[in-house]
């Protein structure tokens, strides 16, 4: 299957990222080419395999539903690009 | 003196313990070594003051006899690694001044034994590359030079700062991470040894991810025993990692010099593929050889689905890339470009904070992901990554580890292979069966070719079973006996 410039826009929508009309275009090339390699996968017989989501043969551990940790709104906020009153701030959402 | 910056971990450690110099000496010669090699562009942000501070405590356990394992040790820690208060950028520009408020696991560990990190080495951005040339800071060079060519070369990716800063004697080792080839291949490119564990031995907590079902951190060194003692910091459970395995940490660095005598080295015939440097599958066979005069039994092997990893690798590492890039939408960390409203805020930041490799992966996993191609694509990949997985199982019933090339061809000059992604992809082609099955790799320095660079070759193993891997390396090594050294550093040694 190929991917042309409408695709790309759809999927860069998706992903939230902004791409130019001219990007689009050799996007379409690129990525088409990566999903040709891709598509080679169709010719393996995978009648019947399960689908592998680990590698690791374990159960995931539990724990107590506790709360271990908290209380460090400053370093939690540290790194944002704009903070105010404890708060991490975006632009407006709702009208 | 000694030339400090030419000595082992172990011998560096044996050094220290015997007061033939002090950490602070150590920490200052290789710290020389990083400033006359700053062209390399091995560090995206140095911490010389901090490992100056941390030497002068190791020399006062020294004097006191409580040194730690590796105390006093300089290494380069990959800017993959969350370290608390200092910059952590995964080399992308949406993580430009990101100073995480926590330290990874691995950092933390290797802290805990005494290790001094000089630096956050360089790296393909997000760890997303195989020449490190993806990178938002700018390429990293390779200390190696083609015989009678000056290009400058490719360390190889996505671990490419830490690969070149252990070649180039900046750092006595260093820390990687491994998706789908980023130790093994970077090793490869500059003469070093390095491994991937088992997926599920270092804990991922800290560490950038990117694809985390394959993500796995390990070391570099200049020798298998190096590597053995780094990753023996560095390895063991996290209940902070929902893969970490709950399994003992062997003393790796006493499988070193062990012998071979009836280990059974298979030989995967479907690695003699088209394509691949000649001077490569002489090596190979010369390696097999080796193992064979140690003692080793040679077996041929069979992995049919090995043909398909790489193509299985494009579906899920951008799958995963795709979801865990999620994050980064300029609201909690990192770049924020503004926009009319909050989407648009977001596809600004993400359009402008990821390079074209981090953009294309992240669409290439969006469309596999979507509605109507999910099965087709995604499950369909995750369905053949199960019958790699069994080819290793299968081929493990009949020997104890694989021996293949670790990349098709030596380094590549900056620039080359850039004229389509899919021939960039093809420099994993090795590496990334074994990641797919999360088996432990390995590669070390074998050769030179031709033309002067190194060669390395590839040891997989058994889940869990590092210290056969260990074993086989330290056989090999000391049959090839490599030692030779970059061009730039010829001259330089004691």
């Amino acid at each position: 299957m190929s991917i042309d410039k409408e695709t790309v826009g759809k999927i860069a929508r998706l992903a939230r990222i902004k791409v130019t009309e001219d990007d689009k275009e050799v996007l379409a090339g690129e990525l088409t080419n990566i999903l040709t390699m891709i598509e080679e996968l169709n010719a393996v017989d995978t009648k019947g395999v399960e689908p592998m989501t680990s590698v690791v043969q374990m159960q995931l551990h539990e724990r107590a539903d506790e709360v271990t940790d908290g209380g460090i709104p400053e370093k939690i906020l540290k790194n944002a690009p704009e903070e105010t009153a404890g708060f991490f701030v975006v632009p407006k959402v709702v009208e | 003196m000694t030339n400090l910056t030419h000595l082992t971990i172990r011998a560096a450690l044996d050094g220290l313990e015997k007061k033939d110099f002090t950490a602070t000496e150590l920490v200052d010669a290789h710290i020389a070594a990083a400033e006359a090699a700053r062209g390399l562009n091995c560090f995206i942000t140095e911490t010389f003051d901090a490992a100056r501070e941390q030497a002068k405590a190791a020399d006062e356990r020294y004097a006191k006899g409580e040194a730690l394992p590796l105390d006093g040790i300089p290494v380069a820690m990959k800017d993959l690694f969350c370290t608390e208060g200092v910059q952590t950028t995964a080399a992308s520009k949406i993580l430009e001044g990101f100073k995480p408020p926590y330290e990874s696991t691995v950092s933390g560990q290797m802290k805990r034994d005494g290790a001094i990190t000089l630096g956050k080495a360089n790296l393909d951005e997000f760890a997303m590359g195989s020449s490190n040339g993806t990178s938002a800071f700018g390429g990293v060079v390779n200390p190696w030079k083609r015989k009678g060519d000056n290009r400058d070369l490719v360390p190889g990716g996505s671990s490419g700062g830490s690969a070149a800063a252990v070649a180039a004697r900046i750092a006595m080792g260093a820390t990687g991470t491994d998706t789908g080839g980023s130790i093994r291949q970077p090793a490869a490119f500059c003469g070093i040894t390095g491994i991937k564990p088992t997926y599920g031995r270092c804990s991922r907590f800290g560490v950038i991810a990117f694809a985390s079902s394959l993500d796995q951190p390990g070391p570099f060194g200049r020798t298998a025993e190096d590597c053995a003692l780094l990753l023996k910091s560095m390895a063991g459970y996290d209940a902070k990692d929902s893969t970490s395995v709950n399994a003992p940490v062997p003393d790796y660095a006493a499988s070193i010099g062990q012998s071979v005598k009836g280990l059974k080295v298979g030989v995967p015939k479907e690695y003699r593929v088209e394509g691949t440097n000649e001077e490569i599958i002489a090596l190979w066979d010369k390696g097999v050889e080796m193992l064979k005069d140690a003692g080793a039994e040679i077996v041929d092997v069979s992995l049919p689905h090995t043909k398909y990893a790489l193509q299985t690798y494009y579906v899920i590492a951008p799958a995963e890339c795709s979801s865990n890039l999620a994050r980064y939408d300029g609201v909690r960390f990192g770049l924020r470009v503004e926009g009319d409203n909050l989407i648009d805020t977001y596809e600004n930041t993400r359009a402008q904070g990821f390079g074209a490799e981090v953009r294309r992966r992240i669409l290439i996993g969006t469309y596999v992901l979507s509605a109507g191609y999910y099965d087709a694509y995604y499950n369909q990949a995750r369905r053949v990554r199960k019958l790699i997985w069994q080819d290793f199982i299968d081929a493990y019933k009949q020997c104890d580890v694989l021996l293949t090339p670790t990349a098709p061809t030596p380094a590549f000059a900056i620039g080359e292979n850039l004229q389509d992604p899919v021939t960039m992809y093809l420099n994993d082609i090795f590496t990334i069966p074994a990641s797919m099955a999360g088996m432990p790799g390995m590669s070390l320095p074998v050769g030179l070719s031709a033309d002067g660079l190194p060669l390395g070759l590839q040891l997989i193993g058994q889940p869990f079973a590092e210290e056969t891997l260990f074993k086989a390396a330290s056989a090999l090594e000391k049959a090839a006996n490599f030692t030779d050294l970059p061009q730039t550093l010829m001259g330089k040694a004691a």
